[in-house]
């Protein structure tokens, strides 16, 4: 991982090898390694020299561990407000049915423009569904890195055309646990958790659920198969998050996804709302 | 979580900090650390002496201050303390608390020379 941005081992999918990137880097080393059509994050030290001492004293940081996160999430926030684009950031363990329900998601959603970021440790096998869907898509690789950041989601942007009053999805990679540190700028992160995983998902990794404005209880359809209670799932996921929204669905069979692309609607109407009155 | 990346957030800022204010060397480095922030502090020690190798805050200590947890208890709309995330409401038992702090990952001070 880079020790100067911290921005790991990523590459986006499709970055040109000259693009240049002009991102705020005080450090003069140029260090995001290009690798064929793949952008990757990069690698190299600070390289700052510890010389001789002077005299001791006490300097008052009080910043925040990941300040310069939140500044790459604030100026990507920023464009997404000028843009009128309601971003959801997506999480989820690994194997929730996160991509099968974009999929089916961008087909419900017919001609509303959206764009998505796949986030993944390897391959652009997702990107690649989306894209099957005529959606525009791009692969974020993180490499070793176990979730996005605000800046390889900045990068992402650029080669994305999001258009007024449509959606960014941003798919997060499969992870409960660092995902819900990151803020990317997104609107709101949306929680998906497959109804096979346990009931007890939301009380082992409550910082992921208390995070989450909405929880999609997904593959709903596999419930009468596997002797689980989906309203002992609501119940762990209201007991981390009292404020938590919970839909349940079934990106196979469609049930409930009604619901999901309702509360998309409103919240994308709700955003332009909100710009139109400032 | 992520206790690496923790350490290379903490060795910019260091780095900026260095730069802006012109010290050389750090000699302790104070964190406060909420107790929801998810921040396991052993790990966050092994990442430390790997990550500032070769930088200003090479051989600096780290001292970790604990902020308590905090919830808002949705049934008695008192904010409490509390020491695990699904602890019950300590004033009136409720069980349904809104986090409303301890999730501090921060950078307090640093003594530099």
């Amino acid at each position: 991982m880079c020790t100067v941005c911290g921005c790991g081992d990523a590459k986006v999918e499709g970055h040109s090898h000259d693009h240049s990137h002009e991102h705020g880097h005080a450090h003069g080393q140029h260090h995001h390694h290009h690798h064929g059509d793949d952008l990757h994050f990069g690698h190299g030290p600070a390289g700052v020299e510890v010389p001789g001492m002077s005299q001791e004293r006490l300097v008052e940081i009080e910043t925040g561990i990941l300040a310069k996160n939140d500044r790459y999430a604030a100026a990507n926030r920023t464009r997404l407000a000028g843009l009128g684009t309601f971003a959801i950031n997506l999480v989820s363990s690994p194997g929730s049915g996160k991509t099968t329900l974009l999929c089916m998601t961008i087909e419900a959603l017919g001609d509303a423009p959206l764009a998505v970021i796949e986030g993944d440790q390897q391959t652009a096998n997702d990107a690649d569904r989306i894209r099957a869907t005529g959606a525009q898509a791009i692969q974020v690789n993180t490499g070793k890195g176990c979730h996005l950041d605000g800046h390889m989601v900045g990068h992402a942007m650029e080669h994305l055309e999001l258009a007024r009053n449509g959606y960014l999805f941003i798919e997060n990679v499969g992870n409960l646990v660092c995902p819900a540190g990151f803020d990317l700028g997104e609107d709101c992160k949306v929680a998906i958790l497959s109804v096979t995983e346990g009931e007890d998902k939301p009380l082992k990794y409550p910082d992921m659920f208390t995070a989450a404005r909405l929880a999609l209880l997904n593959k709903v359809d596999l419930a009468p198969h596997c002797d689980l209670d989906l309203d002992l799932y609501e119940e762990n996921l209201r007991r981390v998050n009292p404020a938590i929204e919970v839909i349940r669905v079934s990106a196979r069979t469609g049930e409930g996804m009604e619901n999901w692309l309702n509360w998309l609607q409103g919240a994308l109407a709700r955003k332009a709302c909100r710009a139109a009155a400032e | 979580m992520h206790e690496m990346s923790l350490c290379e957030g903490i060795r910019q800022v260091i780095d900026e900090a260095a730069v802006a204010q012109g010290f050389k060397a750090v000699k302790t480095v104070r964190l406060e650390i909420g107790r929801f922030a998810g921040v396991e502090k052993p790990a966050l020690e092994f990442a430390w002496d790997v990550v500032m190798r070769g930088g200003v805050a090479q051989g600096a200590a780290l001292v970790m201050i604990d902020l308590p947890g905090r919830a808002m208890c949705t049934d008695c709309m008192k904010e409490v303390e509390i020491a695990e995330r699904l602890d019950p409401c300590p004033d009136c038992g409720g069980g349904r608390l809104l986090p409303m702090g301890g999730d501090e990952m921060k950078i307090k001070d640093l003594e530099v020379v």
